[in-house]
């Protein structure tokens, strides 16, 4: 069963349409991408899931029935972009309200405190305020804020801004441990290579709308250009003469070809084995997810945002 | 409903745990007493005196002319208005002769300026020596005996009583007015104060962008709940140490006074309630004051008092500090951002502050009574008016009105500013106006 289903939803503001018909849907346990250049409405998608926002046209079903913040919201974790917590309240005392609020009681709250502190070895840190920690340290107290109340569907904004890698790693296997438990996880961010290795399925989103939706493997099939590196052992022509592939890139015995249509890999296989010559490797190359959404956004300012970093 | 409560408890306690609360409880009033006895002390202390040289062509105001603490006359031949100054004279009074049924100017000169209360003075004086000179030129009683008799005449003493149907009740327009003053203040004070800490309360909130991480767990609207009523709850809380404080003082100063006083009070308390025949021949001036005091403190009906100031109080918090919170919630960390906006809320309780500083002196006014039944002013100026009397001065409908009218503004802000909260709340970047507030609050959401 989906856990949420959301169907054309939409959202405008004054006369600017930030979330334009999108639709999507997330099985549980599974581990959501929602990507997007910044401004393309992930924000406001995101507002509406959690109930903080109502949507002007659209549906939102949560573990099949209609969605309804008042009940519902403490079955969701969100972790916005933008972090915030009481800078003057000690953080034992902050988490146990924060997790209170998500309908536990104080008894229930404090256990599940204590075990996530342990398990972030983070029980000296009790009796502090949060303006004595780091950036890192407070983003680390986000994320067990976000995931104490054990809900079925967490959303993460942009986790691992700020974060080290030794404390991304941390949260990142955290989120595998989450998602192995059956919660579902929703991943928002512009940084498209985090969401490569961790997510199953994605969608992109750039002005208001959904450009692209499926699963990883999924989406760099569909967009791959039939490209293949090959390494060869010893010296050979620079620029193979043949109908069969286009060589596009070429050094110290690296091909990379293009496969003409009509023809396969066995075939450009068989050209090299045919002249003698070693091969050393052969793969194919997929696109990344940054280069997919550069293709799909070509000539609009979302694409140089991205052809930057 | 549950969260609201979780709320309100964090509000509360977290201002009540922390040191400036008990610093402002007890600081607050100690330096508002320290205040008043300061500025009565140097009133007393720093009143100027004055040597007057006085040119008199009639020769008989040597003998009327008394003088007292403050002032003194110098009736020496030699002094004129050139050589006053040398002779240790402030002013020099030219009196020229004085014929009956002829008005005369009466010249004061000088080189700086008498003050307005002893040049008052000054004309008492000279009026009450023309007047006593009169009277012995036509009847031949002198001064003296006049002032004899003037000082046995202290004998009839005026005590009002509010006419209130079956019987008369004792009332005491000083402190009828003393009550309305400090409580309409104590509620303008306490509107700013407490407005103010639920504003800043939220705009700590947005600049540090929790707002995001509440909104995801409660409703904006139970969040701005939840701060307003636990700050509400620290004012309660305040104003009740006060109380204990008040009375504990209050008894202090009992202390204070004299047995024999006392025991004068006491006499003259068992007089009256003889039938007020017997009299008390020699009661002091300071028995008789503590005796009017205390039969107006007895009389007056605390009760009431004090429920509508609390009702007052929490009404007026109530539908200015939701206001203060939507203000909070569209600005962003620049406090200047604030001031602006802040203006169209501050101006109607400083303009009930006047009101009311018009309503302690005319309780039955129809600028009074008006501005005790809208609800922008009626927690300030209904509370003005009330200690004078209910339903004397303020019939019971005037009450009920304005009290329903303030229930009705409350809910009515609180919506308002709901509406206006939970956008601005999430809301970064440029500073909105009250017109783009005014669509938030007005759009389908």
């Amino acid at each position: 069963m989906n856990i949420l289903e959301v169907t054309d939803l939409q959202k405008t503001f004054a006369s600017q349409v930030a979330v334009n018909k999108i639709s999507l849907q997330l099985g549980q346990g599974s581990i959501f991408g929602l990507l997007g250049p910044n401004g393309a409405g992930k924000t406001t998608l995101i507002r509406m899931i959690t109930g903080i926002f109502y949507p002007d046209e659209g549906s939102i079903l949560f573990k099949g029935r209609p969605f309804d913040p008042v009940h519902d919201i403490v079955q969701i974790g969100y972790m916005p972009e933008e972090r915030g917590l009481y800078k003057k309240m000690k953080i034992g005392e902050q988490a146990i309200y924060l997790a209170q609020l998500k309908g536990l009681s104080k008894q229930d709250a404090l256990r599940s405190v204590k075990e996530w502190f342990v398990r972030f070895e983070m029980q000296s840190w009790w009796n502090k305020k949060v303006e004595d920690l780091s950036k890192g340290m407070q983003q680390k107290l986000q994320f067990v804020i976000t995931v104490l109340h054990q809900p079925s569907l967490i959303i993460l904004d942009e986790p691992f801004s700020g974060l080290d890698p030794v404390n991304s790693n941390l949260i990142k296997n955290e989120i595998y441990e989450l998602a192995r438990q059956g919660a579902s996880i929703i991943f928002s961010t512009h940084r498209m290579e985090q969401v490569e290795e961790i997510c199953d399925h994605i969608i992109l989103v750039n002005k208001g709308q959904k450009i692209l939706d499926g699963t990883v493997s999924g989406v760099k099939q569909e967009f791959k250009a039939n490209e293949w590196r090959i390494s060869v052992d010893s010296k050979a022509a620079a620029d193979p003469d043949t109908n069969l592939f286009q060589v596009m890139e070429y050094g110290e015995g690296r091909y990379t070809v293009r496969i003409s249509h009509g023809f396969s890999p066995n075939d450009v296989l068989r050209y090299f084995i045919d002249r003698g010559i070693a091969i050393t490797s052969f793969t194919e190359i997929l696109p990344s997810l940054n280069d997919i959404f550069i293709q799909l956004v070509k000539g609009t300012p979302s694409a140089r945002q991205f052809q930057s970093t | 409903m549950s969260k609201i409560w979780l709320i309100t408890r964090r509000e509360y306690l977290t201002r009540v745990r922390n040191k400036t609360f008990l610093l402002s409880t007890f600081l607050l009033p100690l330096m508002i007493i320290l205040f008043v006895a300061g500025s009565i002390l140097v009133a007393v202390q720093t009143k100027s005196h004055h040597r007057i040289a006085v040119i008199d062509a009639n020769g008989y105001f040597k003998d009327y002319l008394k003088g007292d603490s403050t002032m003194a006359f110098d009736f020496s031949p030699g002094l004129d208005t050139l050589n006053y100054e040398k002779n240790g004279c402030t002013a020099v009074l030219i009196i020229p002769v004085l014929q009956e049924g002829v008005k005369k100017e009466c010249r004061l000169k000088y080189k700086k300026q008498l003050g307005l209360v002893a040049t008052e003075e000054l004309k008492e004086e000279i009026h009450h020596a023309v007047s006593d000179r009169l009277v012995f030129e036509k009847t031949g009683i002198s001064s003296i005996q006049l002032d004899s008799v003037r000082s046995q005449a202290d004998i009839a003493e005026l005590s009002s009583y509010e006419d209130t149907g079956g019987k008369a009740k004792a009332s005491n327009q000083g402190l009828a007015s003393g009550i309305s003053y400090a409580s309409g203040f104590l509620i303008y004070l306490l509107t700013f104060i407490y407005g103010a800490a639920v504003m800043r309360g939220v705009m700590e909130e947005k600049t540090n962008r929790i707002a995001e991480v509440m909104v995801s767990s409660v409703r904006p609207f139970e969040l701005m709940m939840g701060k307003i009523i636990g700050i509400g709850a620290v004012g309660l809380t305040q104003f009740l140490l006060w109380i204990v404080l008040l009375i504990g003082l209050a008894a202090a100063a009992q202390g204070l006074i004299p047995q024999d006083t006392m025991r004068d009070v006491q006499s003259i308390q068992q007089s009256n309630a003889m039938g007020g025949g017997g009299g008390v021949a020699k009661a002091g001036e300071a028995a008789w004051e503590i005796y009017k005091l205390n039969k107006a403190l007895d009389s007056t009906n605390w009760a009431l008092i004090i429920f509508c100031f609390l009702f007052y109080f929490l009404g007026g918090y109530l539908f200015y500090s939701a206001l203060f919170a939507a203000v909070g919630s569209a600005v962003n960390e620049d406090p200047q951002e604030a001031q602006s906006l802040m203006l169209p809320i501050t101006l109607p309780v400083v303009f009930s502050f006047i009101i009311m500083s018009i309503a302690v002196q005319d309780p039955g006014g129809p600028l009074a009574v008006w501005a005790s039944i809208i609800p922008f002013s009626s927690p300030i100026v209904m509370m003005a008016r009330i200690p004078f009397g209910v339903p004397g001065t303020v019939p019971w409908w005037q009450l009920g009105l304005s009290m329903l009218l303030l229930i009705l503004g409350f809910l009515g802000t609180t919506w308002l500013a709901g509406r206006i909260y939970r956008t601005g709340i999430l809301l970064y970047g440029k500073k909105p106006s009250w017109k783009v507030m005014w669509k938030w609050a007005f759009r389908r959401q």
